[in-house]
């Protein structure tokens, strides 16, 4: 295969991730409303080149830690939809066998270190699983990834700090969605420049299109390639937007239709979808076949969730501890 | 038998652990070129080197979170937390994460990280250094909590944490580092799981743990001089309890009286009263009397921290009542 039919391949794979992660929210929005999910649900639609182009960047040994608004992040790391899906409706099949919800997506088999529901409170998680990597000579690399609030808090600091005082092989990777909840980035930090202010600790530190899905991906491969070398971490500051509200919760009061309109002028799907469409790569029936695989997928995924059983009370207590035997 | 320090026993265990071990490794604040902050690991930075031992920011919450990924990784992390009251900052990981990964995860992730906290009264360090928090640690399910209040469980409890597959805290009592007494050559592991009777009796049972076991078995002491059997029960496990050997001695006692460093209300000593209550109501003669610290951040001068802290005589105090 030639470097540019690959590279056509790629962004086709990449279009492929980002459509199922967009058309995924779009049904658990379908599901929220009709109440087969409950709890808290955070969609990332709009910041679907972020999850896509960070993951793919990653191989399958390394580690990923995320937030709770991580479907898109689990998705693109392969965990089934099906287990997601399950995971968001409490079945024993979910990826965390139910116990976790939207916000607490785990796979170890990937890797997927989930799923963390404080703010911030993943990023020292994830400077651990890179001082075992490299304690033990293992030449693998962590992905953090978390919001812009999360630049407000203690552990994000501390968290920077460390990791490059020990060099450790961690790519802090920054989804700034501009909004931490409900309050704008300048109305909660004097300086907005965060890949400015990871810089201050030492590290390696690049402010990305997050919604440019081939930027963001060859970002992350020089960030998690500078780390894998020895480089120390890096700090990729990925600026994107969420199109919809916070949380199924949120009236979405703080931001004006304008605004979000703009940003969605520079919807990441569209903009690698009409990219492709105007180089050739793919054509209008293409694009429909497309959004016809992944919508049998989501569908496969629902049903196979909802038929999936839920876990008998009896076993309520269970994973308090471990169960040794 | 040889004579120790509850320090030197406390770094014996950690230099058996690291020696026997490749994954295992320390970290935390001055825990390396000074030594640790009460002395407790001095020696290990030049014995073990700069990857095993490792000095930390102060970063509590960064570095017990750090500890608890790279217990998710595959090594078995001693992390040291400087004093129990600078625990608080890093309340988010160890609540957050690492007594709850298991749970949410629907049992993927196991944390088997151990963490060592120096805690309680008794060297005039006033109110943001000396109190008594375990009962809070021992309130939260996925958590192991131990009390080393004896040599021999100073030496032998880290051994067995690290064979634990998921979180054990360690607290260990700042003001027993310069005890010493004697420990037996061969001492090695423990078991986590029981409370034991330190002292045989038959009237009252003081119930007492950390930092409150010294003060109860004063106490019992000087009972016997007035011809009053007192059984002592160290708790040694705060989570899960052995509830069973204090319904056992408050059978054969039928008194109890609970002493704990730590405030009152909500404490492990109203745990205890409550188990005694729920299971052996009626095999007690007299009501549960509680000996506790006074309701007050511990004060600095010497007198007053005493007076806040359950002492011999207030211990002797409330077994006089409930024997009547």
């Amino acid at each position: 295969m030639t470097a540019s039919l690959r590279e056509e391949k790629d962004r086709l794979e990449l279009l492929t991730e980002m459509l199922r992660i967009r058309r995924f929210e779009e049904r658990s929005v379908e599901l929220y409303s009709s109440a087969a999910i409950r709890g808290f649900l955070h969609l990332c639609i709009g910041e679907e080149a972020v999850a896509v182009g960070v993951l793919q960047a990653l191989g399958a040994d390394d580690a990923v830690v995320s937030t709770y608004r991580e479907h898109g992040h689990a998705l693109a790391r392969g965990v089934p939809m099906q287990a997601v899906f399950a995971e968001m409706f409490g079945r024993t099949t979910g990826c965390s066998r139910g116990r976790g919800g939207s916000m607490h997506l785990f796979d170890a088999s990937r890797r997927f270190y989930g799923g963390n529901a404080i703010v911030a409170g993943g990023i020292p998680v994830a400077v651990g699983l890179a001082l075992a990597d490299a304690m033990q000579r293992r030449p693998l690399v962590t992905a953090c990834l978390f919001g812009d609030g999360a630049a407000a808090e203690g552990e994000f600091h501390e968290s920077l700090n460390l990791a490059a005082l020990w060099r450790l092989p961690v790519v802090f990777c920054c989804e700034n969605n501009q909004y931490a909840m409900g309050t704008a980035l300048a109305r909660s930090h004097a300086q907005t420049d965060l890949a400015l202010r990871a810089a201050s600790y030492g590290l390696r530190s690049w402010a990305v299109d997050g919604m440019d899905v081939l930027a963001v991906r060859d970002a992350a491969r020089l960030a998690v390639d500078t780390a894998r070398a020895g480089g120390g971490p890096c700090f990729l500051e990925l600026r994107t937007y969420r199109f919809r509200a916070h949380s199924m919760y949120d009236a979405d009061r703080y931001r004006g239709k304008a605004e979000i309109a703009r940003w969605r002028e520079r919807d990441p799907v569209e903009l690698l979808a009409s990219a492709l469409v105007a180089e050739g790569v793919i054509d209008t029936a293409r694009r429909a076949a497309l959004e016809a695989e992944v919508a049998a997928e989501i569908d496969r995924a629902v049903e196979a969730a909802e038929a999936a059983s839920l876990e008998p009370v009896e076993d309520l207590t269970r994973f308090v501890r471990s169960e040794v035997s | 038998m040889s004579t120790t320090t509850y320090r030197e026993a406390f770094r014996a265990g950690l230099r058996e652990a690291l020696a026997v071990d490749d994954r295992v490794f320390l970290m935390g604040e001055d825990v390396g070129r000074y030594g640790g902050c009460f002395a407790v690991s001095q020696g290990l930075l030049e014995e073990f080197g700069e990857q095993r031992i490792r000095d930390t920011p102060l970063s509590e919450s960064a570095f017990v979170g750090a500890g608890i990924g790279a217990a998710l990784g595959g090594m078995r992390p001693i992390v040291e937390i400087m004093t129990v009251n600078f625990s608080l900052l890093a309340l988010d990981q160890i609540l957050n994460n690492a007594a709850t990964l298991l749970h949410m995860s629907g049992g993927q992730l196991g944390v088997p990280v151990v963490i060592r906290i120096p805690t309680g009264p008794g060297r005039q360090l006033a109110a943001q250094h000396s109190h008594t928090l375990e009962g809070w640690y021992a309130h939260i399910p996925g958590l192991r909590v131990v009390a080393p209040a004896t040599l021999a469980d100073a030496r032998g409890m880290l051994a067995t944490a690290l064979i634990d597959p998921d979180p054990v805290l360690i607290f260990e009592q700042i003001a027993l580092y310069g005890a010493s007494g004697e420990l037996a050559d061969d001492a090695g592991p423990v078991d986590l799981d029981h409370a034991v009777v330190r002292r045989p009796g038959s009237d009252v049972t003081l119930v007492a743990y950390g930092g409150s076991l010294a003060p109860a078995l004063a106490a019992a002491e000087e009972l016997a001089v007035d011809g009053v059997s007192a059984e002592v029960v160290d708790l040694r496990t705060l989570r899960p309890l052995d509830t069973e050997t204090v319904l056992e001695s408050v059978r054969r006692t039928h008194r109890l009286v609970v002493v704990d460093n730590g405030w009152r209300s909500g404490s492990l000593s109203a745990e205890i009263a409550a188990r005694v209550a729920e299971h052996a109501l009626y095999e007690l003669d007299a009501p549960v009397e509680r000996v506790c610290a006074v309701e007050v951040p511990i004060p600095y001068p010497r007198h007053l921290e005493e007076a806040a802290l359950p002492g011999p005589a207030d211990v002797m105090a409330a077994a006089r009542r409930a024997v009547g």
